[in-house]
This record gives C-alpha cells, sequence and structure tokens, in this order.
C-alpha cells in the first residue's frame, strides 16, 4: 500500500490517527445514507416495521415452544428471553453498525471496491458504513424489548456486579460480532463467493445464542468458547447473571472475560483485514 | 418453443453450477444451522414426545429436510426476484418482452434449472450429513423416494409462482424491497421453516397449513416422512398443484396487466 492517502490528509489536516479518521469517515457516510433513506420515509417506516417483524417472528417460535413446554434443556422462559435479549441486541447493533461488510464479495467481484480505494478516508470505515440501513435499527429494538421482558420476569439476586455486567456484555458482544463480519468481510478477498459462511457464525451464532448451552453438544459449547469466541457475547455473562455454572468446564472468572476477548477479536480482525487489503487485485476491467 | 425452455432451463442449471464456492459455502452454513436448529428440536421433543404427531426421529428428518429444500423451493427467496425486479427496475424488462419467448415461461425455466442444481448441489449434501450424524429414518424405497421428489417438484413451483408474484409488484412499486421483505417474512415463518407446521397452535396452525407456503416445506417433508396413505397423498399433491395454478395464473394475470398499462421505465 506504500503511503495511504488517509494518512496524507491526516498529516494535513492534524486529525488524531486511523481511528479518528475512520469514525469521521463512517459518521459522513451513514449520514449521508441516512438522509438519503429518509428522502422516502413512509418506505423507511415501512421497512423499518418489517425489520422489526422479521426478527419477532424468531422470537415467536420460541413463545410456541414454550407454549408447548415449560422448560426448555432446564432454562425458564425468562431464562431463555434473556439469553435471547442480550444476544439479539448485540447482534443488532453488529448487524446495523457492520452489516454492510457482507457485501464485500461482491465489490471485489464487480470491481467497485476500487472507487473506494481511490477515496482519501480509510477502507473499512467506507465500507462498512456504505448504504448505512437505519432499519435495522428494527433488530436492535427488538431484542432490547425481549430483555426488557426476561429481565422483568426473571428471578435473580441482583448484584452491583450483575447489574454492571449487563450493559458492558451487551457492548462487548456487539463487538465481537462486529469483528467477526471485519473477519468474514476479509476472507472475501481470497474466497469471493464464500459469503454465506460468514453467515454461519454470526446469524447462526446469534440463533445458537439464543437457546440455553444445556441443550447443545459439548463439542459444540467447547467450539464457541475457544475456537470462535461466541460464548463471550452472552451465554458466559449470562450464566452468571442468572447465577448458573458455566457450560462445558469453562472457569469462572470466564464471565468477566467479554471485554478481554472483543480486543483479542478485534486485533484478529484487523491483521485479516489488513492482510486482506494486501493481497487485493482488482478485477481490472 | 419447448425445445428454447429446455435450453433457458439447463442454462438455470449451469450457471448456478459455475459457481462451486458458493454452493459449498451454502451447504456449510445449512449444515451449521441444522445442528443448531436439531439440538433445540432435541430439547423440545424429549419435553414432549410426539409432539405435532412427530416422533424425535421425524423432528430431526424434518430440521434436515428443510435445511436441503431452502433454496430448492425458495423458502427464504427465490434466488431469481432480486434480478427480474432490477430488470423492470432499470427498464432492462423492455428488452425481455421483445423476446420471441414468454416472460414467465422464460423466467420458469430458469428457475427450475436452478431448483434442479440446488437440489443436487445444495440439498444432498446437507441431507447426508444430517442422516449420518443423527440416523434418522430414510425413505423405504424407491417409490417413496419418488414420491417425494414429485413433492419437492410441487414445492419448487409453488415457490417459484409466489416469487414471481412479488417480483411482478415492481412494475407499480419499482422498488420492491418491501414486498420482498414482507414475502420473505411470510415465507420464512408460514413454510414452517423454523417450527413445523404441525406444532403451531389451534387455528393459527390450521390457517398455516392451508397457505401457499405449506406446500413448500410441509408437504415434501410429510410425504417423506410417510404420513400420507393411499388417496392422502394423492390430496396433498392436489394442495400443492392447487396453489401451484392458482399462483401462476395470477402471476399471468398480474403480467398481462403490467405489460398493457405500465409504462416501461429507462430513457
Amino acid at each position: 500500500m506504500g503511503r495511504s492517502p488517509a494518512a496524507d490528509s491526516r498529516r494535513a489536516y492534524g486529525e488524531p490517527g486511523l481511528l479518528g479518521d475512520s469514525w469521521r469517515t463512517y459518521r459522513m457516510v451513514a449520514g449521508m445514507w441516512i438522509r438519503s433513506t429518509m428522502t422516502y420515509r413512509s418506505s423507511f417506516a415501512l421497512t423499518l416495521a418489517t425489520s422489526f417483524c422479521v426478527t419477532f417472528f424468531d422470537f415467536v417460535v420460541i413463545l410456541l415452544m414454550f407454549g408447548q413446554v415449560r422448560g426448555l434443556g432446564g432454562f425458564s422462559f425468562a431464562e431463555v428471553a434473556l439469553l435471547y435479549g442480550t444476544a439479539g441486541t448485540s447482534f443488532g447493533i453488529a448487524d446495523l453498525t457492520m452489516g454492510s461488510l457482507q457485501k464485500m464479495g461482491k465489490r471485489i467481484r464487480d470491481g467497485s471496491l476500487d472507487t473506494f480505494l481511490m477515496r482519501p478516508a480509510p477502507l473499512l470505515a467506507q465500507v462498512a458504513a456504505d448504504k448505512f440501513a437505519l432499519r435495522r435499527f428494527g433488530r436492535i429494538a427488538q431484542g432490547l424489548m425481549v430483555l426488557v421482558w426476561g429481565l422483568l420476569l426473571v428471578d435473580v439476586a441482583w448484584t452491583p456486579l450483575k447489574a454492571l455486567l449487563l450493559p458492558v456484555t451487551v457492548a462487548c458482544g456487539a463487538v465481537i460480532f462486529g469483528a467477526v463480519m471485519v473477519l468474514g468481510a476479509s476472507t472475501q478477498f481470497w474466497l469471493q463467493d464464500a459469503a454465506e459462511v460468514t453467515n454461519s457464525f454470526t446469524y447462526g451464532g446469534n440463533t445458537l445464542l439464543q437457546y440455553p448451552p444445556t441443550i447443545f453438544a459439548q463439542e459444540l459449547v467447547r467450539g464457541v468458547v475457544y475456537v470462535v469466541p461466541l460464548a463471550f457475547v452472552s451465554w458466559l455473562p449470562a450464566l452468571y447473571v442468572l447465577g448458573r455454572p458455566a457450560p462445558a468446564g469453562v472457569p469462572g472468572w470466564a464471565a468477566f472475560a467479554s471485554p478481554l476477548v472483543a480486543a483479542v477479536c478485534c486485533g484478529a480482525a484487523g491483521l485479516a483485514w489488513r492482510a486482506g487489503i494486501r493481497s487485493y487485485r482488482s478485477t481490472g476491467s | 418453443m419447448l425445445r428454447l425452455y429446455a435450453m433457458v432451463a439447463a442454462g438455470g442449471f449451469r450457471r448456478f453450477a459455475a459457481y462451486r464456492v458458493a454452493t459449498a459455502a451454502g451447504v456449510f452454513t445449512n449444515t451449521v444451522f441444522g445442528f443448531v436448529l436439531s439440538a433445540t428440536y432435541i430439547a423440545l421433543w424429549n419435553e414432549r414426545p410426539r409432539l405435532g404427531g412427530y416422533s424425535m426421529d421425524d423432528a430431526l428428518a424434518y430440521v434436515w429436510i428443510g435445511q436441503a429444500l431452502i433454496t430448492v423451493c425458495g423458502l427464504m427467496g427465490g434466488g431469481f426476484e432480486d434480478e427480474l425486479i432490477e430488470r423492470i427496475r432499470t427498464g432492462d424488462i423492455a428488452v425481455d418482452l421483445y423476446r420471441p419467448a414468454d416472460l414467465q415461461a422464460w423466467w420458469f425455466s430458469a428457475n427450475a434449472g436452478r431448483s434442479a442444481y440446488q437440489l443436487l448441489g445444495r440439498g444432498v449434501a446437507p441431507m447426508a450429513v444430517g442422516a449420518l450424524v443423527f440416523d434418522f429414518a430414510l425413505p423405504p424405497g424407491p417409490g417413496a423416494w419418488l414420491a417425494f421428489l414429485l413433492a419437492v417438484a410441487l414445492g419448487s413451483v409453488v415457490g417459484f409462482a409466489i416469487w414471481y408474484l412479488v417480483a411482478m409488484s415492481a412494475f407499480w412499486l419499482l422498488d420492491g424491497q418491501g414486498v420482498v421483505q414482507a414475502a420473505w417474512l411470510a415465507g420464512l415463518f408460514f413454510s414452517g421453516m423454523l417450527l413445523p407446521l404441525n406444532v403451531f397452535p389451534g387455528t393459527l396452525g390450521e390457517l398455516a397449513r392451508l397457505l401457499p407456503w405449506a406446500s413448500l416445506l410441509q408437504v415434501p417433508a410429510d410425504v417423506y416422512l410417510g404420513k400420507y396413505e393411499g388417496w392422502e397423498l394423492a390430496g396433498a399433491y392436489g394442495f400443492q398443484g392447487c396453489w401451484a395454478l392458482v399462483l401462476l395464473g395470477a402471476g399471468r394475470a398480474a403480467q398481462a396487466a403490467a405489460t398493457r398499462k405500465v409504462v416501461v421505465q429507462g430513457g
């Protein structure tokens, strides 16, 4: 890459660095898309409502299940709602902010990534903010609603630590999901058609985390603790809040490790993204 | 004429067969979802054996049939409507309408080819993995397999008819996103993708089993599981066939109305 135009502009304007640059770019591009969406207000309202409904139906399935049974894997409805709400909100935030990265493979295939590379702004921020879809907020709203519902119903001996852990978990979970999306987008530099694999970790991970870990095979649970650390998104901290033991022989302190895991995931995603950009060859047509 | 449509179908098959990595990625994702869903169904059927008249074995088979048929029957998007809507939006559709072939028949053939490829490329592998890991029952003989395949074929036709109708809406709305999303939502819920329709309670269940989306997964799965005997089987095919005819007819009507009245976009 050599000296990036972004670095040049940074020097010229005395900006705070790559993070500040990215934030500015992201805000500008996302703001532009929001303004463009708001031009068609009724269309926006409709898609926002649909987005809310899509995720709501997802929860209806759990309601239907609990219409038939009293507990799932030893977890009550309130406990499952809490698991669902934390994972769903985190995923919603990540999907709102980073969901556009799904289009990475297509951008590389049709060469439209080159346009982004020409601009004097950080690439990741540009691609992530492109087509910023405010309607995805529907998913966050739905996740929060279920979370509140679960919190109202659940019988937990609250401590200050637990009350603090919950918002931290949702934030860290969003960062972990976001990092997985960046990692997935990075692999598209090599495997342009394999975008769907990322879905199994993002959408699939979200579905997995909505249910109690007790119903899954222990190998699978270990996999999302040690290999793709999705268990830190919600399972481990939420189980601590619920006063249940951690699954698959994971030590108890792991419930508090989400911020650390989120940081490691960001590091890995950043490295993968850099490696991806370095190996990028334009389609050149 | 028939030769032309056969060639279009073959083209549809080859077009999707060209992206092997995408197929492999799809198989991987379907398999992951299959495992996650299987675990939830096992938990559910452990609590309530014989829920909805299914044994645990049946429920597990249902999960993997669902994963195999997602793309084949267009449970979560027909795989062609975005392209058709884009052609309508940009006005490219005018070129298609000039062709000496019927628009619906053209897309029907292309979709039949796509569907056949998806069945082989994305259907067989997850089914095989599921059957090996969870050891659910396979249909007893070639006759039962044929009966299942016929139900899948009819399901795929109904799926096409639904998504074609959705795409036709773009003639009036131009931006089909809202309708596509609504159809996606209805498909996800009423096809039984998330939970078998016979587990749906009361009136909701009765309604869901009458809607066209029941043809996409519930009916093929029940045929696979041997839930229909004798004339019931004919009734199930009849149910799918009726919806196919009604929806294809509606698609034709929409197409006729659109080509008569709508001014094509473009410069």
